[in-house]
């Protein structure tokens, strides 16, 4: 397609091709609003402050972001990472990097379960991923006996721990490791015949299989794939708060598919991109963070996260018709 | 055109962050110990629980009356340490000078707790103690153990000599608070995990549904029982609703904690022998009072300070101190009294 004819085209066509924009002018308008109602707002300390709340979640949405771009969503991944928190926290005596190697490699396995079982079997993933959700819940409680263990380990605390300064902004290595793996993921969608291939079995998948696209298997690498994020996200949760306790990240599922509706990425599959669910997961952390320092109650602050969510939405179904 | 809209966005973003910057340090400034203004935060475990709205709404109250600024906020759910974390590193961006927190978890939060202490602002944990202790400057709290050996020792006088036949209806397994009630109320009765007299056991997280469920579960197994153990009111009420199916109310002495106006009506209306009360509005305002204490003078509070715990019953028993329900309801926190 040509600059001519993309400069002519409807706004809603112009929002199909690249849905990060929307997204993004949200983060710059609640930027732009809590740093004039508050004096504690717009100060680099606390953006970074902003941007280390949302790393777990932002991690979490970017393993579901691959599976929501394949139709496919995923109920099951916060509960995965909270029992790989919990075996890290348990191994964490012979050593943190085994620790964390076994933590990730189970939810790799968890990924490849439910990619095959929704790949082969051709069960819902709501479904299959609904069960695994209530399987891993009970089974962090079983791991865990009801109670937290506290980690202090070097290598497992490492991304919450370690901070640099660059430009005056502390940056800890978490950070700098999400950024990463949003680039990888961003590389590998836009640039990759693999990340092609994602996109078109969100598409049509029959048209993906007509084309000679191995439908199947691209969605089963996606599970995978999600799940090593997941178990990622397990590392930066322990690095963030020092303590593996089979309550946390109940909601922690339903918040990573806020982050990526908000991102811009359809739940119907085939259009979205990480990078509006980079904006979608900071946009959530922004206004938790702006509206507690306007000193709104935490209940009003789930009723604005919830509306901007329907709005979103609402959004993608309006361009989706236009376009 | 996309990544030039992206382009332009991005650097907005960096123009706004990086041409307003302010100078000030992670934490606000604290002007403790200078005749300064208190300012308490307040990070409760849930916002939704009427045991912390009344403990929010009397913290509240007191740093209204002691002119201090308040700011609550809370995590998402029991055991929500990220959130309690969220909600400690936004009162050190508010300049807080003292935070009172009821931990999510004993052990879960310390981390932040920890580097708000280093920045010299006052922490008091609220109704639960964190492990190990001194990982806050002071703890005011109800003695839980003490609470439920009270429950306990109501029950073994109401039995009136009888063996008792004993059903649990437990907690979350594993929380501080619940293993407290529990191994407390087990000492009042004078029994061990390991007695016989313990015909069954149910855990029920705190809930009402789940503790009705699984008390019903427990009275197919045996309805020979004459006493039964309930670690809060809501889950004394459920423990209740499988009773009364059974028909066994009047031939059973069930004991329960808490102290809500719901829960001093239940023991009214008979559904229940006794409560006994805590006192969260205590150990708001106490807390508050620290606060205001420490910005004027910079003294801190240490250690276990306990708020106190009575028992609530219409029918007093020899050798057990206790109060009428109209006295409870007087006292009682949460709804209408």
């Amino acid at each position: 397609m040509t600059t001519m004819t993309r400069d002519r085209a409807s706004v809603g066509e112009f929002l199909l091709r690249a849905p990060a924009v929307g997204p993004a002018l949200a983060l710059v308008a609640a930027i732009i609003v809590f740093s004039l109602s508050t004096t504690t707002f717009l100060d680099l300390d606390n953006l970074s402050l902003v941007v280390e709340q949302s790393l777990v979640v932002g991690t979490l949405a970017l393993g579901q972001t691959l599976i929501i771009l394949t139709a496919g969503i995923d109920l099951s991944n916060a509960s995965a990472m909270v029992v790989a928190t919990l075996i890290m926290a348990k191994l964490a005596g012979s050593g943190g990097i085994v620790a964390l190697i076994v933590g990730v490699l189970v939810t790799v396995a968890i990924g490849a379960v439910i990619g095959s079982l929704v790949t082969r079997i051709k069960l819902p993933a709501f479904i299959v991923t609904l069960g695994v959700f209530t399987m891993l819940t009970a089974s962090a409680k079983l791991l865990a006996g009801g109670q937290a263990i506290p980690v202090a380990d070097g290598v497992l605390r490492w991304l919450g721990t370690r901070r640099y300064l660059f430009g005056g902004i502390p940056i800890t290595y978490g950070m700098t490791l999400a950024l990463l793996m949003y680039l990888v993921i961003w590389y590998a969608l836009t640039k990759t015949a693999w990340g092609k291939h994602v996109y078109a079995v969100g598409n049509a998948p029959e048209s993906a299989r007509l084309s000679g696209i191995k439908v199947n298997r691209t969605i089963l690498s996606v599970y995978v794939v999600a799940g090593f994020i997941f178990g990622i996200a397990a590392w930066q949760a322990i690095g963030r708060v020092p303590n593996a306790d089979p309550n946390a990240f109940q909601l922690g599922n339903l918040d990573s598919i806020t982050a990526v509706v908000l991102g811009g990425t359809s739940l119907f599959g085939g259009r979205g991109s990480v990078l509006g669910t980079l904006f979608g997961a900071l946009v959530v952390a922004v206004l938790r963070s702006g509206l507690t320092q306007m000193g709104v109650d935490a209940l009003y602050q789930d009723v604005a996260t919830g509306a901007l969510l329907v709005v979103a939405v609402i959004v993608d179904r309006v361009v989706r018709r236009k376009a | 055109m996309r990544h030039r809209c992206l382009a332009i966005a991005a650097t907005a973003l960096l123009l706004l962050t990086s041409a307003c910057t302010v100078e000030r340090q992670w934490g606000g400034k604290t002007t403790a110990g200078e005749g300064g203004k208190a300012k308490v935060g307040l990070v409760t475990k849930t916002d939704t629980n009427p045991y912390f709205v009344e403990l929010r709404a009397a913290a509240k109250a007191a740093a209204q009356a002691q002119g201090a600024d308040f700011s609550a906020l809370a995590g998402q759910f029991d055991g929500d340490n990220d959130g309690q974390v969220r909600a400690i590193e936004n009162l050190l961006q508010q300049g807080a000078t003292t935070i009172l927190i009821t931990p999510s978890s004993s052990t879960g939060v310390l981390d932040a707790i920890g580097r708000a202490r280093s920045k010299g602002v006052l922490v008091i944990a609220l109704d639960t103690a964190t492990d190990p202790d001194t990982a806050v400057d002071a703890t005011f709290a109800t003695d839980n153990f003490e609470a439920g050996r009270q429950q306990g020792a109501y029950v073994k006088a109401a039995l009136q000599g009888a063996a008792p036949k004993l059903l649990m209806v437990d907690g979350t397994a594993g929380s501080t608070v619940d293993t407290a009630r529990h191994t407390g109320f087990l000492k009042g009765i004078g029994l061990t995990d390991a007695s016989p007299e313990i015909k069954g056991r149910t855990p029920a997280n705190g809930d009402q549904s789940l503790a009705q469920q699984g008390m019903e579960n427990l009275l197919q197994r045996t309805t020979d029982i004459n006493a039964v153990y309930s670690m809060n009111e809501p889950m004394g009420r459920g423990a209740y609703a499988a009773l009364q199916a059974r028909g066994l109310v009047s031939k059973v002495a069930m004991g329960s904690i808490d102290g809500g106006c719901e829960g001093v009506r239940n023991v009214k209306d008979g559904q229940y022998a006794a409560t006994v009360m805590q006192f969260p509005k205590k150990m708001a305002e106490q807390g508050v009072l620290a606060a205001v204490e420490y910005a004027k003078t910079g003294k801190k509070p240490s250690g276990f300070i306990n708020t106190g715990s009575a028992v609530i019953t219409d029918k007093p028993l020899p050798g057990i101190e206790s109060h009428d329900t109209a006295w409870g309801l007087e006292n009682c926190w949460g709804g209408q009294k």
